[in-house]
């Protein structure tokens, strides 16, 4: 069974956006690292790249297969997770508290395109 | 059309295995985690269902003859029990596919082909039998067959299969009874890990998954893991280092090619490859980075294409982001700088061999 948080924003590409202030923490699923398996490799952008909602930003590569990261917002990559560089798994052990990247947010009204918890439940279980 | 499916596809269901398309196949691709399952193998003891695998017995007066005219490897006066690895080429050199014979006994060869080409081997084999005194029979449907690797599996066959096995050499193969039929073992595998493949009927395959896995000793493995330990020992894989066109010179596969020997089919041209020089070739490449080269990915040099990626990963046994790529001679050289382009970015690295971990055989 996934794990689902509320209040966070999803996408049907399997991130999802926690929304803090005029910031926003983008990363992947519990649904998604599942699915992925052993993560391997996270390839992130630079800090001050621009990011576009619906645009990929990066990759999660597991032992099998590289996925592409979508990014569910737009606005300016202030941080990244650079503990990913070295521990890349702890996407598996963890995709909620280690987020990919920290987005200040251009557009917050975006997070209305995206599925609420509860909508994205019923997403993963089609 | 629809898959077709092994004798072995509800247990696989039952463990909960990721199932993929491969070959024509709904196989396993991995049953709980890649990174355990391959690290079973390198340490223990892992079991494979491999029934994709097709099989095809040739007999007859001239079957010797024909074998070693669509094989390049060369079985003349092979001792019984012997198995040999080669390939069978078209006259342009490429490969039709790469494949095992098992001398089986007195004119009786058992070829072992891919799963993926099956149609296409057997129509090749038909193809050319028509000219010689031998008969060739499809047997595919009637093995299931399945790969029992790492350094704890002689043991645990002789234990839970009550099959004698400590005396066989590697790539050597026995039929033995079981239960009332015949079936086959064979010292042999693709994990770079020693090993045995059992082939029988399939209620042979059904009753040797069940002990093995009854016993706790031995881990269920998917396809997925089969390729990363593969790639690790630089074994090829027919789709990525092999094809229709790429030659088995090319590949690096030239032991198992003799020239020497009488007429087979590809001969002309790969004398001749070998002859002028190859213009390319199947090299490792080790990346500085953890980014992960992956079959397609393009390889550079000076600014251009000199080649492409045929399977990468982040090495399970080494953690190494490291790839097979069939590039131009002219790079192919050791510590030759290249790079690969991934996605955006291109990632430098450089020329390694193309076996990036140890193999462990027992010979």
């Amino acid at each position: 069974m996934s794990t689902i948080i509320e209040g966070l924003f999803y996408a049907e590409s399997h991130e999802y956006v926690k929304i803090d202030g005029e910031y926003g923490y983008v990363g992947i699923t519990d649904y998604a690292q599942h699915e992925l398996g052993n993560v391997v490799y996270v390839d992130m952008p630079d800090e001050g790249d621009e990011v576009e909602a619906g645009e990929d930003f990066g990759a999660v590569e597991s032992v099998k297969a590289a996925s592409d990261l979508i990014s569910p917002v737009s606005g300016e990559v202030v941080e990244v997770n650079s503990a990913l560089a070295d521990s890349p798994e702890l996407i598996n052990s963890d995709p909620y508290a280690n987020w990919i990247i920290k987005v200040k947010l251009s557009d917050p009204s975006e997070v209305e395109n995206l599925m609420t918890a509860e909508a994205y439940k019923s997403h993963i279980n089609e | 059309m629809e898959n077709k499916k092994t004798c072995l596809y509800d247990k696989h269901v039952a463990l909960g295995a990721l199932i993929s398309p491969f070959g024509g196949f709904d196989m396993p691709i991995q049953y709980s985690n890649i990174v355990e399952e391959h690290n079973a193998v390198r340490t223990a003891c892992g079991i494979f269902d491999v029934s994709h695998m097709g099989e095809v017995l040739i007999t007859g007066p001239e079957s010797e003859k024909f074998v070693n005219y669509i094989f390049t490897n060369d079985i003349a006066g092979a001792p019984d029990g012997k198995i040999y690895y080669g390939m069978m080429c078209h006259p342009t050199g490429g490969v039709v596919d790469d494949l095992l014979v098992y001398k089986m006994g007195d004119k009786r060869f058992f070829l072992v082909i891919n799963a993926s080409n099956i149609d296409k081997d057997v129509a090749w084999i038909m193809q050319h039998a028509a000219q010689f005194d031998v008969t060739v029979e499809h047997q595919s449907d009637k093995y299931g067959e399945v790969a029992v690797q790492g350094p704890k599996t002689e043991a645990i066959i002789e234990k839970v299969l009550g099959i004698p096995c400590s005396e066989m050499v590697f790539y050597t193969c026995k039929e033995i009874e079981y239960n009332g039929e015949t079936i086959i073992i064979s010292r042999t595998g693709y994990t770079g890990e020693d090993g045995f493949e059992l082939y029988g009927s399939h209620t042979f395959t059904n009753e040797v998954w069940d002990k093995l896995l009854a016993s706790g000793e031995v881990l269920p493995c998917g396809l997925g893991c089969r390729d990363t330990l593969r790639f690790e020992v630089g074994l090829p894989l027919y789709g990525d280092e092999l094809s229709d066109e790429i030659t088995p010179l090319e590949a690096g596969l030239g032991i198992f090619v003799k020239l020497e020997k009488d007429n087979f089919i590809g001969k002309e041209a790969l004398a001749a490859q070998k002859a002028e020089g190859l213009k390319r070739k199947i090299v490792g490449i080790e990346l500085y980075d953890k980014a992960i080269p992956r079959h397609g990915y393009d390889v550079e040099a000076d600014g251009t294409v000199i080649g492409t990626v045929t399977t990468g990963y982040n090495s399970i046994s080494t953690g190494k982001s490291v790839c097979m790529a069939l590039i131009s001679t002219e790079y192919s050289k050791l510590d030759t700088e290249v790079s690969v382009r991934i996605r955006k970015k291109v990632f430098p690295g450089k020329v390694t061999k193309k076996r990036f971990y140890d193999k462990n055989y027992k010979k």
